[in-house]
């Protein structure tokens, strides 16, 4: 009997003992996945906030070798890319996402065009730039901010359509009746009533795309291309954020390098920004959820 | 404790009675009032006008893939004909120095091997990494964490999904190489030497370790936030019931929620692997850029994401630009075949379940 006792407790002390050990296990993992985290940010903020100066937001690349220059031009390049990018993602997405959710509602078609979605997202981002080269600059035999605003604005898509559609199931069928029953043609109450109502997931949706291309790089190697002077014109090569991050960092000059770090930190405090600004007005807003 | 703990049925359809009903039978769209009122008098055009207008957003998203296809199918025609399957395996001996040769654009050799060798490797070393951690993450976070930690927590970890390629790439090229060429690698080179994986004869740092270990740290968010919402999706009552039968936390874990888990998992896990395979800019920045097969981890390597980003710009013949295009549509298929697999294993636990909650 005793004997048995002492085993009893044997076991239950190797187990609170296995408890304890996943317990730390977990903590330590979580320790080891927070800690690149807070070293990426620390180096950005400590290396970008030291290279950043007034003449970053204001000036062009100067040649290679004289010293200053800041990134204007990239910065007004990604505006114009996202503007392009969003023009052509936002509308198609958004439309792709009420037909799935009033129109296509568990029919065969619905589910083909859901799972095409998710093999969208699903392409690697290099393999989208090729394939936009090939279409556009290929043909036009010039590099363009358009072709680079395309395929951003692709990479916008399946995002949209997805959140879209999330959204606007959770809109509840009696709100739809009710504007039917007051006379409101059907097209009218999908704009006006449901998707308003399901408006704040839609724009959450919208942002996370957004926030997704902003900081892309890959597919605009070969299509918007960078430009080390000013164009704001969508047929000529463009600079962006991200692709002249990428030119400095690769460069061997320690000047270009601290205007990657520059720019990294500029990139990443307006993607932060702006997803934080979507978990503020989702946490507060009656759709929460958006993933 | 029994090998047959039975396999989740989540089904919250009385949670959420909008929600939509299975497939096949149509919701209550049908009515005849409603019938009535969509078909009455001028707006019954315009209302046609809307939902196909809506049809052509949803059909064009399967027009752009296809069109994706078509293009990356016919420019790299040229490469096919030339090559054929042999492309993905073949390899050429250089006449003047006698080893093997995979990549030589200046006479026309193209081999897409060592490519696909160094998708492979720097994938697998991302996984063998990232897997352990981001499921240690989500088992802590769901299950362990103090409340208050959680949405933070949680935060931090998206926050790693939203940090773009190209600043891992930068972070990765300025603190991460130095780090692995001063401290981590002699140390590997002294410990594991004799394995052959760690050879000494690549001093820079860069290679398949430092590309293996920046794509761990990036498709760490994507499995541990998926893991967490297959985890979220396993009942509450599977937990009560493995804890009545005086389970350590443990153990409730392990029985309780893992088990149940797992497809969803394994589903997080390939998703991953998805985003691995096609990553560019961070891969690219550190791995080296060479053609190359080499056992050792710390040597340059190349993924097939990775050439296409080096040398597409600068590819002068058309062979060359066909090849790097078929290298595209490779990777194209492959990551296909990868999320779709993934997408069904993740969506046969988490169908029918509320939206993640944080």
């Amino acid at each position: 009997m005793g004997v048995k006792a002492g085993e009893h407790n044997l076991r239950s002390k190797v187990r609170t003992v296995i408890d304890g050990a996943a317990t730390g296990l977990a903590v330590l993992a979580t320790v080891l996945v927070v800690t690149p985290l807070v070293a990426i940010f620390v180096y950005l903020i400590y290396k970008g906030a030291s290279s950043l100066s007034f003449s970053f937001f204001t000036q062009i690349p100067k040649p290679e070798g004289e010293p200053g220059g800041g990134m204007a031009n990239a910065i007004v390049g990604s505006g114009v890319l996202l503007a392009i990018s969003s023009a052509i993602g936002i509308p198609i997405g958004t439309g792709g996402g009420i037909y799935l959710a009033e129109y296509g509602r568990g029919t065969k078609l619905a589910n083909m065009v859901r799972f095409t979605a998710d093999v969208l997202n699903g392409i690697p981002s290099i393999v989208m730039g090729l394939a936009i080269y090939s279409l556009i600059v290929y043909r036009q035999q010039h590099f363009s901010a358009f072709s680079g605003g395309v395929a951003l604005g692709i990479m916008m898509i399946p995002t949209v359509t997805r959140t879209t559609e999330e959204m606007l199931l959770m809109v509840p069928q009696a709100v739809r009746e009710a504007a039917l029953a007051l006379g409101v043609p059907n097209w009218r109450s999908v704009i006006s009533i449901t998707v308003k109502t399901a408006s704040p997931g839609i724009i959450t949706g919208c942002m996370l795309a957004f926030a997704r291309v902003a900081g892309e790089t890959a597919p605009l190697i070969f299509t918007a291309f960078g430009n080390s002077n000013w164009s704001v014109n969508p047929n000529q090569a463009i600079s962006a954020l991200p692709l002249q991050i990428y030119i400095y960092a690769i460069s061997p000059y320690d000047d270009l390098h601290r205007l990657a770090w520059a720019g990294a930190l500029v990139l990443i405090v307006l993607i932060v920004a702006a997803v934080s600004l979507v978990r503020y007005v989702t946490s507060r807003g009656v759709l929460k959820g958006a993933s | 404790m029994n090998a047959n703990v039975p396999e989740i049925h989540i089904s919250q359809a009385q949670l959420q009675p909008e929600q939509e009903p299975p497939s096949g039978q149509r919701p209550a769209e049908e009515s005849a009032i409603r019938r009535f009122l969509l078909s009455r008098g001028n707006s019954a055009i315009a209302d046609r006008g809307f939902s196909w207008l809506m049809l052509l957003c949803a059909l064009s998203i399967f027009g752009i893939v296809v069109l994706i296809a078509a293009e990356l199918v016919q420019r790299s025609h040229l490469a096919w004909s030339n090559f054929g399957f042999d492309f993905f395996f073949s390899r050429f001996n250089n006449p003047i120095t006698g080893r093997p040769n995979y990549w030589d654009p200046v006479n026309g050799h193209f081999s897409a091997l060592p490519f696909i060798y160094g998708t492979l490797v720097s994938s697998f070393l991302a996984l063998l990494l990232a897997v352990p951690l981001a499921i240690g993450v989500a088992v802590y976070l769901t299950e362990m964490c103090p409340q208050v930690l959680r949405g933070p927590l949680a935060f931090l970890t998206e926050l790693l999904a939203a940090i773009p390629s190209v600043i891992y790439g930068l972070w990765a090229m300025f603190i991460l190489v130095p780090l692995l060429r001063e401290h981590v690698n002699p140390l590997l080179i002294r410990v594991l030497g004799w394995t052959g994986f760690f050879a000494t004869d690549n001093p820079t740092g860069l290679g398949f370790l430092a590309a293996g270990v920046i794509l761990a740290i990036m498709i760490l968010p994507i499995i541990s936030s998926l893991t967490r919402e297959v985890m979220t999706a396993v009942p509450h009552s599977q937990r009560e019931a493995v804890l009545a039968l005086g389970a350590t936390r443990w153990e409730m874990i392990r029985m309780g929620v893992l088990r149940n888990a797992r497809i969803g998992i394994v589903g997080a896990i390939i998703l991953g692997l998805g985003r691995a395979l096609g990553e560019t800019m961070a891969v690219t920045m550190v791995i080296g850029n060479a053609p190359e097969i080499r056992r050792s981890l710390l040597s340059n390597g190349s993924t097939m994401a990775s050439v296409i980003a080096n040398e597409f710009a600068e590819a002068s013949s058309d062979l060359h630009l066909s090849a790097l295009i078929e290298i595209a549509l490779a990777l194209f298929i492959v990551t296909i075949i990868v999320n779709a697999l993934a997408q069904l294993l993740v969506w046969a636990v988490t169908r029918g379940a509320p939206a993640r909650v944080n």
